[in-house]
């Protein structure tokens, strides 16, 4: 095989192999338009309520554009967090897995349509146990 | 009949104490987005865009004096506004910026000024430019001019149109902002000719506003308010926005300055 | 060619804290432009954080994420030095990637 050809199919057997191993994104899951549908399909039934699930978040948001809401796993052998928004039009906003290396915590900025539920559900040793805190959204001030 | 009156009762029992806890959270929802804000963004656009070369003399504004000397940024927009002698005039940050894009790029006023006031998807210059100057001011307290005559004038200016009630719902600034305890919704309103309650406001703009994904300038803040009043837009870097905004800042000075903020 | 990250590291006793400020519209799909348009949706899928290499925490994203999200994660047995690499995928399937060492 002369060097060109060589090269060149290094190179293209270079770009097919897999660019990255993300977890691939659950469609049935985010496209569910309840929060009840979405557990569905990420496969959780019946979590249970934990204490052990923290989730940080504003009782009151002056803009539901934004807002923090911080989340921490105290459950041993924490794998995956799914937050949920209960009243989105698509409830499930994001879920995360962890390795043994990450601690099973997350902070991320989220829409909150309207006031609702912020559901957390932690996946751990093949169990799953949920949480939530209420955000009540307000429109601001002159609504500019 | 009694189920009414009882829930009427309940509902005046204690509204005070609804509304502190109201202004409590609020508070916490504030401190939370300022730590995750993608402001920062802004700031590092805006400095990228200050050394950038521009105009007919392509030239960067680098060389600009925003008070403190050709190009010195700390503390500069601490200082605004200020007396010019080379304008002759009260400038505030965007003001100073527009005379530096005309006189140092050689730009038209009419260039420069096509789009102060950006959008989501694309910031302006001004916002920018404001983004990445504040933030070289933070923790330096909030000094605007006051000795020169024209910043004197221009303060007292600035308090009678702060006072001036007038369009056509014969509002004033002080018609929301001038009594304590007021609110639109769930938003107090800072009383912004008394100092306490100005020194905060004045540490925290320019700010990256989370309603509307834009960060917003003072320049924007005044016209938006004048435009809210039903009042007409005034003219970006007018003498009238000048005099409002060292107003503000002087009811406001002595504040360390913590921006750029964030809002909701 | 996507707008770079921003990432700031904080190596602590317990963990290393990431914050990572992200470049994106996330669109819903369902905001209108001034000129009444609707924005086609627009948003991260996926994202992923890798330390020294090795993937350490994954994530799922919708629409619902605010614009330019801005993530934090706490990782174990990071110190100065390691190289931290995190990278996106959007739902019209363009990319990005950061990679910073821990400071």
């Amino acid at each position: 095989m002369n060097p060109f050809r060589r090269r060149t199919l290094a190179a293209i057997a270079l770009l097919l192999l897999p660019l990255r191993a993300l977890a691939a994104w659950n469609k049935e899951a985010f496209q569910a338009k309840s929060a009840a549908d979405a557990l569905k399909s990420l496969g959780v039934s019946a979590p249970a309520e934990s204490q052990d699930i923290l989730i940080e978040a504003p009782q009151i948001a002056e803009n539901g554009a934004v807002v923090p809401v911080e989340i921490t796993s105290n459950i041993p052998g924490t794998r995956s967090i799914a937050v949920v928004v209960e009243k989105n039009p698509f409830p499930l906003v994001a879920k995360f897995d962890f390795s043994e290396s990450a601690v099973p915590f997350v902070k991320v900025n989220v829409k909150v349509g309207e006031s609702s539920f912020v559901r957390a559900i932690a996946e751990a040793g093949g169990k799953h146990y949920t949480a939530a805190r209420e955000v009540k959204v307000t429109i601001g001030g002159c609504g500019g | 009949m009694k189920r009414l009156a009882a829930l009427l009762a309940a509902l005046l029992v204690a509204p005070g104490a609804l509304a502190q806890d109201a202004k409590k959270e609020i508070e916490k929802y504030q401190r939370m987005i300022n730590d995750s804000s993608p402001a920062e963004l802004f700031e590092l656009e805006g400095e990228s865009l200050w050394k950038k070369p521009q105009g007919p003399r392509n030239v960067s504004l680098e060389r600009c004096d925003l008070g403190m000397g050709p190009g010195v940024l700390k503390g500069a927009y601490a200082h605004l506004p200020r007396y010019f002698q080379d304008a002759d005039r009260v400038m505030d940050l965007e003001t100073r910026l527009l005379h530096c894009m005309t006189t140092l790029q050689g730009r038209t006023r009419e260039e420069a000024t096509k789009r102060v006031f950006g959008n989501e998807d694309k910031p302006s210059e001004m916002e920018l430019l404001s983004a990445y100057i504040a933030a070289q001011s933070r923790g330096v307290p909030m000094q605007p001019g006051g000795a020169h005559p024209k910043e004197i004038a221009a303060y007292e200016l600035g308090r009678k149109l702060f006072f001036y009630r007038a369009g056509p719902w014969d509002f004033s600034c002080a018609s929301c902002h001038g009594e304590q305890g007021k609110r639109i919704r769930m938003q107090e309103l800072p009383v912004l000719s008394d100092p306490a309650s100005a020194r905060p406001v004045v540490a925290t703009w320019p700010a990256y506003r989370v309603s509307n994904s834009q960060f917003k300038t003072m320049q924007w803040r005044i016209n938006d308010c004048y435009r809210q009043m039903r009042m007409p837009e005034p003219n970006f870097a007018s003498e009238l926005t000048n005099a409002v905004n060292m107003f503000l800042t002087t009811t406001g000075k002595g504040e360390p300055y913590r921006g750029p903020g964030t809002k909701r | 060619m996507a707008d770079p990250m921003k990432i700031r590291t904080t190596v602590g006793a317990e963990f290393t804290e990431v914050r990572v400020l992200m470049v994106h519209p996330m669109e819903t799909g369902q905001r209108k432009d001034s000129s009444g348009n609707l924005v086609p949706i627009h948003f991260i899928q996926e994202m992923s954080v890798k330390l020294n290499g090795r993937s350490v925490l994954e994530g799922q994203i919708s629409q619902a994420v605010s614009r330019n999200p801005v993530f934090s994660f706490r990782l174990k047995g990071a110190k100065a030095g390691d190289k931290l690499e995190i990278a996106w995928l959007d739902n019209r399937g363009e990319r990005n990637r950061s990679e910073t060492a821990i400071a």
